[in-house]
Order: structure tokens, then sequence, then C-alpha cells
């Protein structure tokens, strides 16, 4: 095994693929809620990718990764065997592990990925731990096994209703509450809109609601403020302040208007080079 | 016979129209006819003023002599008896407050182009394979790690290496070289150059790790085990904001956002490098210092149809050199001098459409002797813009500090020091901008070499201990 050589790797849906990863220093330093930056290729962008496992004897790291733009296509399309140009972490706070009672934990797409090691870690430090996992649809959801491992309740979403009930993942909050559960703290990970509006919920509920915030980042060690986040007023990086915040009073409009930043972009890059494309400096 | 009369070699420049259509190096250097023309202008003085304000006292009047005796190996390697990065130096100094400052030709002839001559040896001596690294000193056996590839980790690295140490660096990007290459523009220092001196150091036996975080996955407690010392040159970097409102809008940048996109991730050969960048057509950059002025001149070169940089006192409270703001004019660069950022204006997309400012004046020197700008009242005015990038200062990066809880920190952010320059951890030390908060390359560069000479004191009291 080299440094940054992909162990294994297995699809969970059509765009969707696990990596176990030979990554010794940051198997044996992460620690639930910090990320890692993935980059492949001499002029390959840096992404950033939440930790999902890590086995710190057998060196390595497991992340889950969604194919939504050129980057991540790149990635989805390695092997078994094939190597990374960076893998570099653990990046940003962790979340703080502690006895919070009754944790709700909230999982949207992908996101179930990211709050899979936040429901473990909480599962060990002794709390009641409730699942409420979303999708699109049944094809989508991924992890739901590790996941009920690690759940003393498991509630599944999905939007078409192929899986689970039907609905959003806020109305099945509402129902776990109506159903008598007190819960006192959420951990929320998925698509800007489902944080923002299960925060909300949460809020209205008496639950204290945390959010890992997902801002298009750079380097992701505090040097560039390219990940500036509002959270109570305030200006803070998400990669060395965050990703995961206290919900109450995060401005996820203002997230989800610069997430969308590059849109053109993605898209572009994505096509390939387009043949309209004019350089402005005169390479070609 | 020295010669001082000579007309003074300021070396070819790109003309201000082409240039802002590239992102190719704008002084172009001296030849050598031209290099050993300004070379005979040194008097070679007994008592070198140049070398005494030199922050690394490079033996000024001895290299500018071996080359004149068109011996390039010998001048290059008496430059790097006392800086390993002369090519760097020789670029990205501001020799007009050090050396060239000091020429006693400086007053009646104009001083010798002091940096133009460092850059000509150490490029045509690695261009002729003649730039020779020092032989370190035989092996102490003693182990040091250092903590980023900026100039200070960089100089104190090799200068411990020389010295005989076993020495590493670990880098947290994936490329090295620090704010040299995530922070300085191409056009300033061109980017086979970082490489290189890199490789210099490298044939010296300091050995190279990139892509790993010292701090949150190998602890400088860790470190220690393994290491008889460890010098922290991590940088300043994390951005300060304007604080005003509308500074998260679509088109905001902080100056190290917009420099490393373009810089370290190439993003002006967008798509054929993976990372965008989004200027406008109307940009507005905050600040008077050297970032302000890269992030400027970057964005004249994306083909705007303005840049404006807006600061609040007036040219000549400029922290940048006079040379960057002389070089962003010549580009188009516009400046409001005088001028208070208020408010980042939004249209109903989110995106910036002007800035609110108001009008200053210049009242009582503060506690450095710059004057205060003081805002006039109902002065307030728009500048329309699509963009602006905020270049108004540096705090110490906070990944170290956050992950080693017992360093000691000043009110500042930045690592405190004894008068010895070690930290709250014995055998830890650390210098540059993670010690000064925000400074220049230089003195980056000198707190490297001065924290090396710190680390060979500590070292052999230690062995003598041990004995």
């Amino acid at each position: 095994m080299t440094k940054n050589e992909i162990i294994n790797k297995t699809d969970l849906s059509a765009s969707i693929s696990e990596f176990e990863i030979y990554a010794p220093l940051i198997a044996r330093s992460a620690k639930a809620g910090q990320f890692i930056i993935l980059r492949l290729g001499e002029k390959g962008e840096r992404v950033p990718v939440t930790l999902v496992d890590w086995d710190a004897d057998k060196g390595t790291i497991a992340v889950i990764i969604q194919a939504v733009g050129k980057s991540t296509a790149d990635f989805n399309a390695m092997k078994k065997g094939d190597k990374f140009d960076t893998v570099a972490g653990p990046l940003g706070a962790p979340v703080e592990i502690k006895k919070y009672g009754v944790a709700a934990v909230v999982g949207g797409g992908v996101g179930i990925a990211e709050v899979y090691p936040i429901a473990r870690a909480l599962k060990q430090a002794g709390n009641r731990v409730i699942s409420v996992l979303g999708a699109r649809s049944k094809d989508l959801l991924i992890l739901e096994e590790r996941m009920a491992r690690m759940s003393d309740a498991f509630v599944i979403t999905t939007d078409d209703g192929s899986h689970g009930l039907k609905g959003m993942v806020t109305d099945a909050v509402k129902s776990l509450v109506r159903q008598g559960e007190k819960i006192d703290a959420g951990f929320i990970i998925g698509p800007v809109p489902m944080m923002k509006f299960t925060a909300k919920l949460m809020k209205e509920l008496g639950i204290k609601p945390y959010a890992s915030l997902n801002p298009i980042m750079l380097d992701g060690t505090g040097m560039c403020g390219c990940c500036r986040v509002i959270v109570d007023g305030k200006v803070r990086f998400a990669c060395v302040d965050g990703p995961m915040f206290e919900a109450s009073n995060i401005d996820f409009d203002n997230l989800m208007l610069r997430t969308g930043e590059y849109k053109q972009e993605e898209k572009l890059a994505l096509e390939g080079l387009s043949k309209d494309h004019k350089c402005k400096i005169g390479l070609h | 016979m020295p010669n001082p009369s000579l007309p003074r070699q300021h070396g070819k420049r790109q003309d201000p129209r082409e240039r802002t259509k590239n992102f190719d190096e704008v002084a172009q250097g001296l030849g050598k006819e031209e290099a050993l023309l300004e070379a005979q202008r040194c008097l070679n003085c007994k008592n070198p003023k140049c070398e005494a304000a030199c922050p690394v006292n490079v033996k000024i009047p001895e290299f500018i002599a071996l080359l004149l005796k068109d011996d390039l190996k010998g001048a290059a390697s008496k430059i790097m008896e006392t800086s390993l990065l002369p090519a760097i130096c020789g670029r990205v100094c501001p020799q007009e407050n050090h050396c060239q400052g000091a020429c006693v030709l400086k007053e009646k002839f104009g001083p010798v182009s002091i940096g133009l001559l460092e850059r000509y040896t150490a490029d045509a001596a690695r261009g002729a394979g003649l730039l020779a690294p020092p032989k370190p000193a035989a092996e102490t056996g003693l182990k040091i790690a250092c903590i980023g590839s900026g100039p200070s980790s960089l100089s104190c690295a090799a200068e411990l290496r020389r010295a005989g140490h076993t020495v590493v660096i670990f880098e947290a990007l994936h490329d090295f070289g620090g704010v040299l290459r995530y922070g300085i523009p191409s056009f300033r220092l061109p980017r086979a150059v970082i490489p290189a001196e890199v490789q210099t150091v490298k044939e010296m036996g300091v050995k190279f790790i990139n892509d790993t975080l010292a701090g949150p996955s190998l602890s400088i407690e860790e470190l220690l085990k393994e290491y008889d010392a460890v010098y922290i040159g991590s940088g300043a970097g994390l951005p300060t904001m304007a604080d005003i409102p509308g500074e998260n809008a679509l088109g905001v940048y902080s100056a190290n956002e917009f420099l490393t996109r373009i810089n370290l991730m190439e993003a002006y050969n967008f798509p054929h490098t993976a990372t965008p960048v989004r200027a406008g057509k109307d940009i507005i950059v905050l600040g008077g210092g050297n970032s302000a002025m890269d992030a400027a001149r970057c964005a004249a070169r994306l083909g705007p149809q303005s840049v404006r940089v807006v600061y609040r006192r007036s040219r000549d409270e400029m922290p940048a050199r006079a040379e960057e703001v002389e070089n962003a004019m010549e580009e188009g660069v516009v400046f409001d001098f005088l001028t208070m950022q208020k408010e980042i204006m939004t249209d109903e997309n989110g995106r910036v459409k002007g800035l609110k400012c108001l009008k200053a004046r210049l009242g009582e020197p503060d506690e450095k002797g710059r004057r205060k700008p003081v805002i006039v009242e109902g002065s307030d005015f728009i500048i329309p813009a699509d963009t602006v990038i905020v270049a108004i200062g540096q705090k110490p990066n906070p990944v170290i500090p956050r992950s080693t809880p017992v360093l000691k920190m000043t009110a500042h952010g930045t690592i405190a020091q004894d008068e010895n320059g070690a930290t709250s951890i014995p055998g830890v030390f650390c210098g540059g901008d993670i010690a000064r908060g925000g400074a220049t390359v230089l003195l980056a560069m000198k707190d490297g070499i001065t924290a090396a000479h710190r680390i060979n004191k500590y070292l052999h009291g230690k062995i003598k201990d041990i004995k």
C-alpha cells in the first residue's frame, strides 16, 4: 500500500462511490465532523470531502463521493489501485461529542455519509441516537444498514415514496416529536434548503440544531477565506471555525447564493472545452 | 576602476499595454553586458552600507567584484554564503528600503541596481549550471522539522542543513513555496523560479513533504519525539475582512482567495485548469499594501473595463512598494486615495453592484507615525463595481495554534516568543508571519535565518547537557 492509494472502491448508486484510501497520518488523527482535501491531476481542483470512516491500525480512511461536477466525476472514474495526487487533512474543527441525551441525526442525500461518523460517535458517547435519513428515491439512499446499526430509532423518507415515508425529513422530525420523542440536539447534514428548514423546525420545537456547512473551499486551511459563512450575524470561516455550527441563526440563503457562484463554470468544465470559448490571454 | 557615473542600468521591462495581456514577468532583468556595466558602478566601499542595510547581510560589494572578474560561480556562491534563495530575493526584496536605499551613490548618481545584479547572478549561474549549493557541514545526526515551505521556513531549513543537521519540511498545500506560490503573482516571480530554488535546497539534502498538516495530523508533541527541534513558519494565512455590510455578496473576494485562484490554481487558464475565477468588468481592490497591488495587477490581466484601488490614506502612507504602485498605475489601475469603504451594494441577485464610500482627510499621526484618516461627514458617494477584492490585511493562520493548546499565543493571535525566538514549548521556535502577523518576504527570510542560528545554539547546548 502506498500513500493516497485507493485500497477499495464500492459503487453505492449510479453516481455515488465509496473509497477506502491509504492515508495513515490522517487515519490516526481523524475525528467525527472533519474533512479532507482531495486533488487529482497536476492542475486539479482541491475538493473538500467529509471523512466517513477511518481505521488507525490499517492506516485507511473512507470517503463517499457523489459525482456532481467535473472533478468529482473524475474521482468516481478512478479504480482500485489508482492514487490521488493530494489527500490532505484532517481539516476543520471536530464536532463536539458529549452526552446530549437524545440526539437526532438528520442526513439528506449524500449528507447521510457525512452524518454517519457523527451518529457513531454520539452513540459511543452514550446518547440515544435517532436517525432520520432522506433521499429523492430508494436507489439514491445510501448507508441504510450502517446507520441502522448506530441508531436507537430510525426513520427513512423519500421524495417519491419509493422507500420509507413519502415526504421530507422535516415531516419525519415533526412526527417523531408528536410521538413523544424528547430530542435534545439535532445534527443536520444535507442540501442547503433541507438544512435550512430542518434547523428552523428544530429551533421551533426547542431542539438545539447543529448543521455542517458546505461552502466552496479552496485551500481548506483557513488561508483564503472563500468559505465565508454568516453565523449569528458574524462572518466565520467554515474550514477552520466549522464546518459544524450551531444552526439557530445561520444565514442559509447567503450560503446557497455563494455555493452557486461557479455554476456556469462547472457546466463549462463538465462539457469540456466549449468551441466558442475565447481565451483572453491568447493561449489558443 | 569603478565608474559610478556610467548610466544606471534598469533592465528591460514589458510594455504596459502588452503586459496586461499576459502573466509573464514584467521586469526582464539584465543581460551579461548590462550586468557588467552596472557592476562597474559599485565603489566597493570599505564599510559597505548596503551590506549593513540588507536584512540578511548579503556580501554585496564582494559578489559584485567577483562578477566583474567574470567569476559567475564565485559571485553566486558569495551571495549564498548568507542567502540561499538569491533568485527570489533579487526579485521580491524591496531593495529601495534596504541595500539600494543605503548605497552611497544614491543621491548623486542613483544607487547601484543591486537587486538586478543579484537576480542576474542567480539566474545566469543557474542557467550555466554553476549555481552550486553550499556543502553542508559534517552530519550532526540532529533532526529538525520545519513547518511550512514559505520564505521563512525555507530559509531556516536551508541554514540548518548547511550546519549539518537532518532537516524535513512539512507543507500543508500540494506545492511548495507558501506565500511565494499562492500570493505573489508570476509577473513578479515567475513560477519556474520557485521550484528551481526549492531544488537547490533539496540538493543540499533537505527533505520536502507536501500535503501534510503539521498540527492536525502530526502534532507538535509527536514531532518533538522524533525531532530535536521544530521551527514553525506557517505564515499569516487568514484574511482580515473589512467588516462592512455586503461582504458576503457574490463577487466579493479576499485578496488571498483571488490570488490563490490565480497564482496557485492558475484560474486564468480555466477551463484548461480545473479552478475558475470570476473577475467582473469593474473591479475594486480595498487596501494599500503589496497584496492590494498584486490583486489589482492580476485583475488588470483578466480583461476588465476598470480596476480601482480604494485606499483610506494618501499615496505617501501606502505600505506597498513604490515600484509596485507605479507598475499598477502604468497598467491602468486607478487609485481613489483618501477614500473609505462603507458598504458593498448588491443587486436583486445578491451580486455586487457598487461600493458606497466616504471621503477622508489626514488627521494626527497614529502610534506608528502614520497620519490617521478622518472621515468627512456627509461625503458619501458610490463607485459602481461588480467585483470587490478585500486586501486590508492578514492574521496568523490558526491551524497550528488550535491543534496545540499548550502553545502560548499573544493577544494578536501570533505565537508568543521570548527574546531568543523560543516559543513556550522547549525546542519549538517560530518566525515569519506566524510570529509577526503579516510582514514581508524578506523579514520572513531574515527570521528563518536568525531562528536557524538560535536553533543551532539551542541544540549545541542540548548536546553539552547530554555529555
